[in-house]
């Protein structure tokens, strides 16, 4: 089971590489994306694939043998949410780039470094 | 105060001052007033927490009551609080200066908020002692940094948002990516906990893997070559008190995180990171300072500076004595106040001046001639010469690699100071020396119109020029605390056993035998 989550985390991370080295905005995006998931779930198989069983001790009980590790799912969960918010901010600050420079090609945006410095 | 209290009141006040601010949008003077006192109470709360460290113990606390290393800790040594006071002097600084030209329009682009929402997570970075923690601060950190650079909303600023938001999103996934690997070694995340841990990983190769993975993240937020090139795209488009507080925090906190990390958490590879941080910190300085000297924006040329300056920093981790780490510290304490220093008087040249372009300005030295004065502070000390802040804390750094047989790096060092000296001189015989354009002459007229605004802007100026003096003619309080906050950190004894209870203990680095003393 680590083997098929370690192989999709490395498709995850080669697509999302892919993505991020490609001269589009959008697709740099889609790449950042990619790459937050890839990473959660790096961060998943990290705590162990042990056991589906939810990790909630039964009244009466001090504590299971075998239960699922809730602190990656507590990561995890920080994650999502934080990834989430910096994509939504970084795709409304690539349309508003988008409409101001007129293009999505980040090669072709030199306001702030122009291509012809003046030379002193 | 308890503990408790003493370190959470410098995260406490930038949140609820941030809350305020934002409820008070609508209320621009009362929202002012709040933001000042924020800042101010930040500057206090840490200052109590300095005073409550000076003595050597290390403060923690566990936050939820869960014992550690299952909470989320927060620890407070003579570093992190010397950084957090450092970040409260800044808060105030900028603070009162950006209430000066422009405030109306970043009010409207919510800067208070924004701005207070960005110390808060430069305090929580500096004072936490969780590393899933400190990916958290550092993304509070960037979405109000993203903010704040593009909140003119010009072509510039969109283009560099563009760039800055890309490769720093990039980076702390990175971070993240370093932190579930190394979970998944440990099951830890407390960096206490982790640096009794990694020792005892029976696969030291993937220790050193995580390491240079740990080193990339924060190196590029520290703006270390080669993962420079974000910082001289963006920094130079965003406001004047904007990029006197990014200049002063933002890569210090990366500086921050790569000083905590290989003496703490990674403590036991700094054998084979340390060559490698060597090289990269020459490269840091060299390919800065050359950048520098380069361009003819004021902004752009102190953009580059302070990647250079960085390179000093890391000068300090490549040699590892408790001289040369004490040197860093020093160097970060100073470096802070001097580069802000010198990009609020950046703005203020332009004010006066009538552009932040060197060759379309001149004669300020009388026009303002106050101005003049001020800028010959900052500008000196950050090429190091004497009796300024700047000279003591390269005087360690270049001492201490001296004695441990880094001539190369001492070498590099003492070239870049020079080149340094070279584009300060740029600016003074540019900006200040030469005969007056037409432009700065009638900017100049406006600028003798400003009454109180022009006090808000030098007043902050002064202020920090002040302590750049004093920490220069006064220096050996500082460089007396600077060894003992080194050995503090190499020593990791008193930050473990504070955090984990006196039963845990860590070995002392290698390295860490009090042999360096007061120069």
């Amino acid at each position: 089971m680590e083997t098929l989550y370690a192989l999709s985390f490395g498709a995850l991370l080669a697509a999302a590489l892919y993505l991020l080295m490609s001269r589009q905005l959008l697709r740099m995006v889609l790449g950042l994306l990619l790459l937050g998931n890839a990473v959660n779930l790096a961060i998943f198989v990290a705590g162990r694939l042990s056991s589906i069983t939810p990790p909630l001790v039964p009244e009466g009980a001090l504590g299971m043998a075998t239960s699922a590790n809730p602190l990656p799912q507590a990561l995890i969960l920080t994650a999502i949410v934080i990834s989430f918010s910096l994509v939504a901010y970084t795709v409304v600050l690539f349309e508003r780039a988008h409409r101001a420079l007129g293009t999505l090609d980040p090669d072709a945006m030199r306001e702030a470094e122009p291509r012809a410095e003046a030379a002193p | 105060m308890t503990p408790h209290l003493l370190l959470t009141l410098p995260v406490a006040i930038p949140l609820a001052t941030l809350a305020l601010c934002a409820l008070l949008q609508h209320r621009p003077a009362l929202q002012r007033a709040i933001s000042l006192l924020g800042s101010a109470g930040l500057l206090i709360a840490s200052g109590l927490l300095l005073r409550a460290v000076l003595d050597g113990t290390v403060l923690a606390t566990q936050f939820g009551r869960w014992a550690a290393p299952f909470g989320i800790s927060f620890v407070a040594d003579r570093f992190a609080a010397a950084m957090v006071v450092i970040t409260g002097l800044m808060a105030v600084a900028v603070s009162v200066y950006a209430l000066t030209s422009g405030a109306k329009e970043r009010e409207r682009a919510w800067f208070h908020p924004l701005y207070h929402g960005l110390l808060l997570g430069v305090t929580g970075a500096f004072l936490t002692g969780d590393i899933f923690n400190l990916y958290v601060w550092f993304e509070i950190m960037l979405i109000a940094s993203f903010g704040l650079l593009v909140q003119g909303g010009t072509r510039a600023q969109l283009d560099a948002g563009v760039k800055y938001v890309v490769l720093n999103l990039l980076v702390t996934t990175l971070f993240l990516l370093g932190v579930g690997l190394l979970y998944g070694l440990t099951g830890t995340l407390n960096m206490a906990d982790l640096s009794v841990a990694l020792p005892l990983v029976p696969n030291q190769g993937l220790v050193g893997t995580l390491a240079l993975l740990f080193l990339l993240a924060f190196g590029a937020k520290a703006a270390v070559f080669p993962l420079f090139f974000w910082l001289p795209a963006a920094y130079h488009t965003a406001s004047a008190p904007v990029v006197a507080i990014f200049a002063a925090l933002l890569t210090k906190v990366g500086v921050y995180a790569i000083l905590r990390c290989f003496t703490l958490v990674f403590g036991g590879t700094l054998d084979f990171i340390g060559p490698i941080v060597g090289v990269l910190a020459a490269l840091t300085m060299v390919t800065g300072v050359l950048g520098a000297a380069a361009h003819y924006d004021v902004r752009r040329i102190l953009s580059f500076h302070i990647i250079s300056q960085i390179g000093y920093m890391l000068v300090g981790l490549a040699v590892a004595t408790p001289l040369a780490i004490a040197g860093a510290l020093l160097y970060v304490l100073h470096h802070i106040v001097v580069k802000a220093n010198l990009f609020l008087i950046a703005g203020a040249i332009r004010l006066a001046g009538g552009s932040y372009e060197l060759k379309r300005i001149g004669g300020l030295h009388r026009s303002a001639p106050l101005l003049a004065l001020l800028f010959v502070v900052p500008a000196l000390s950050l090429a190091g010469l004497p009796p300024l802040s700047g000279f003591w804390a390269k005087f360690l750094v270049i001492r201490s690699s001296l004695e441990a047989g880094h001539v190369a790096l001492a070498a590099v060092a003492l070239v870049v100071g020079a080149l340094t000296l070279y584009s300060m001189l740029k600016i003074w015989n540019e900006a200040f020396w030469k005969a007056p354009t037409e432009l700065s002459l009638r900017a100049a007229s406006e600028w003798r119109a400003r009454g109180a605004a022009r006090a808000a802007l030098l007043l902050p100026i002064a202020a920090l020029a002040g302590i750049t003096l004093t920490i220069g003619l006064w220096t050996e309080p500082f460089v007396d605390f600077s060894i003992l906050a080194a050995e503090q950190m190499l020593g990791r004894e008193a930050y473990v056993q504070a955090v984990l209870g006196a039963s845990a203990s860590a070995a002392p680095l290698p390295m860490s035998l009090p042999e360096g003393g007061a120069p």
